[in-house]
């Protein structure tokens, strides 16, 4: 049953049900509440708890991609608050909103939480969104796009010959392949390792396919202690671990080749403590996966991303929870008992979540 | 909304949006870019002697406060670069040039600027630039050009 060397926690927590919408390039017909509607309805129905009972709830999202201040109050239409709910909001991706929750949980006050996470991508050009997330002096007034910022971290880990251009290419292959399986993936399909080579640049080194896709989607997710997971769920999947770190902000202060915070991150989180069968890694840039896996120190056995990661589908906000959420589809559905996921945040993989989960 | 589109009658009006107020940029960033100003480039030094550039309050290695600011530079090495093929309108020049991770002589961090060059050709890691000023500065980063490969180095 459970890893005998797993972080000790106040309360074991599980994870009773996830929903997500399909990621698509551009979602013209749904505002963010009526994307958010069906997959809130969807998680809290599959959670076996009537929505009365959900003790807390908590959102993740950025009104730099609404655009609009507070855009994330209008996003509390989906979830029906009367009678008045306890309610809680990060500026960033789900993936911290179920960490909120679930030290809420561990706090002893709620028993079980519901967190959703909305982005529409597609409203603005995401690569100059993200500038904002830049210090405001010393960054964003040179206007470092995150494809250029990840570019220099291409160039670092290119140049520190531990991989070559074709591994970043074989990235994106295996990752668009393995998203044929998804139906909810974005971009599918058959791309040819070498040949992908001679393909122009976008920001060299990289090219348009170590870039993600510009995605639109929500997902949504219910966790709940031991006693309340046991009664309502056949087959709950624990959260054996879970972990935040994060790193300097300027990207020139750190070796962008290692990433130190995931490294101890997945140790707290005990990720060590048993065979990992599946690995979902929030990794946009393929050199970013590369340099994840290492730090891991991933058997060669471990599949990675099987549905196809944040290069087949990358909503922000979102594409880290969603990497949680397929963690869990895959031991849900028995192809794996034990799996780690990875959620992403800043510029670089500047901080980085891990979460163990594991079915009984 | 569709009629008036039809018949041509969109009514526009300007509005600026904009945040009324000044901030301090605290001891240490003030000092950097009253520097940058002057066209000397500061870096921070923290307790177990590293030279941060851009200085930082506090090492975030160890989040001790950090001490002197030292001159460093002007000149440096790139640690990494990419090269931007196509300019957007947020990028600081209108032709295909290099963001650039340029760690200044002194320093063991280095800062995130740019570098122009004729073309990729010209660009490789480990490459001597130089700070091009521009004629008058004002404490901003932007004080900085560019940098360019430094004089008399091949």
């Amino acid at each position: 049953m459970a890893s005998q060397n797993s972080p000790k926690y106040n309360r074991q927590v599980a994870v009773i049900a996830y929903a997500q919408t399909p990621y698509v390039r551009s979602e013209r017909r749904r505002n963010e509440v009526e994307m958010l509607m069906p997959v809130i309805a969807e998680a809290v129905e599959k959670s076996g708890l009537p929505r009365q009972e959900i003790g807390f709830t908590c959102s993740g999202s950025s009104d730099y991609i609404a655009g609009q201040a507070f855009s994330f109050v209008g996003a509390v239409d989906a979830l029906g608050a009367w009678p008045p709910i306890r309610e809680s909001h990060v500026e960033m991706d789900g993936a911290w909103a179920l960490y909120e929750a679930w030290i809420k949980i561990q706090t002893g006050e709620v028993d079980s939480a519901l967190c959703f996470c909305f982005g529409r991508s597609s409203m603005g050009d995401p690569a100059e969104t993200m500038i904002l997330q830049l210090d405001p002096y010393t960054l964003a007034p040179l206007g470092p796009d995150a494809i250029s910022l990840a570019a220099l971290q291409a160039r670092a880990l290119l140049d520190s010959g531990r991989y070559t251009s074709v591994d970043l290419a074989e990235v994106a292959a295996r990752s668009r392949r393995n998203a044929r399986s998804n139906p909810d993936a974005q971009l599918v399909g058959d791309l040819a390792g070498e040949d992908l080579l001679d393909e122009p640049y976008l920001v060299s080194p990289l090219h348009r396919y170590d870039c993600p896709p510009i995605s639109d989607g929500a997902a949504a997710i219910v966790i709940a202690a031991a006693e309340v997971a046991r009664r309502v769920c056949s087959r709950p999947i624990w959260i054996r671990g879970i972990d935040h770190r994060i790193e300097p902000h300027q990207p020139g202060a750190r070796d962008l080749t290692r990433s130190p915070s995931t490294r101890l991150a997945a140790e707290k989180a005990g990720a060590s403590d048993g065979r990992i069968d599946v690995a979902e890694l929030h990794a946009p840039f393929t050199p970013q996966e590369l340099i994840l896996r290492d730090e891991l120190r991933l058997a060669g056995d471990v599949r990675i991303n099987p549905s196809g990661g944040a290069l087949a589908a990358n909503p922000l906000m979102v594409a880290g929870l969603a990497r949680i959420g397929e963690a869990t589809r895959e031991i849900a559905a028995g192809r794996a008992q034990r799996a780690l996921a990875h959620a992403t945040s800043g510029p670089c993989l500047q901080q980085n979540l891990v979460c163990v989960l594991e079915a009984d | 909304m569709t009629d008036a589109n039809a018949a041509g009658e969109i009514l526009t009006a300007q509005h600026v949006m904009e945040y009324p107020y000044r901030r301090s940029l605290g001891p240490v960033l003030s000092a950097f870019f009253t520097g940058l100003r002057d066209r000397t480039i500061l870096g921070a030094r923290t307790r177990d002697g590293r030279v941060l550039v851009p200085p930082a309050e506090y090492d975030p290695e160890t989040g001790e406060a950090t001490g002197d600011l030292v001159e460093v530079g002007p000149a440096g090495t790139v640690t990494s670069w990419a090269w931007v093929h196509e300019p957007r309108d947020v990028h600081p020049l209108d032709r295909p040039f290099a963001f650039a991770l340029v760690r200044l002589d002194g320093a063991d961090s280095a800062l995130l600027h740019t570098v122009v060059v004729d073309d990729k050709a010209g660009m490789r890691t480990g490459m001597r630039v130089e700070p091009r000023w521009r004629d008058e500065t004002e404490g901003r980063i932007q004080d900085i050009e560019c940098f360019v490969p430094e004089a008399g180095v091949a």
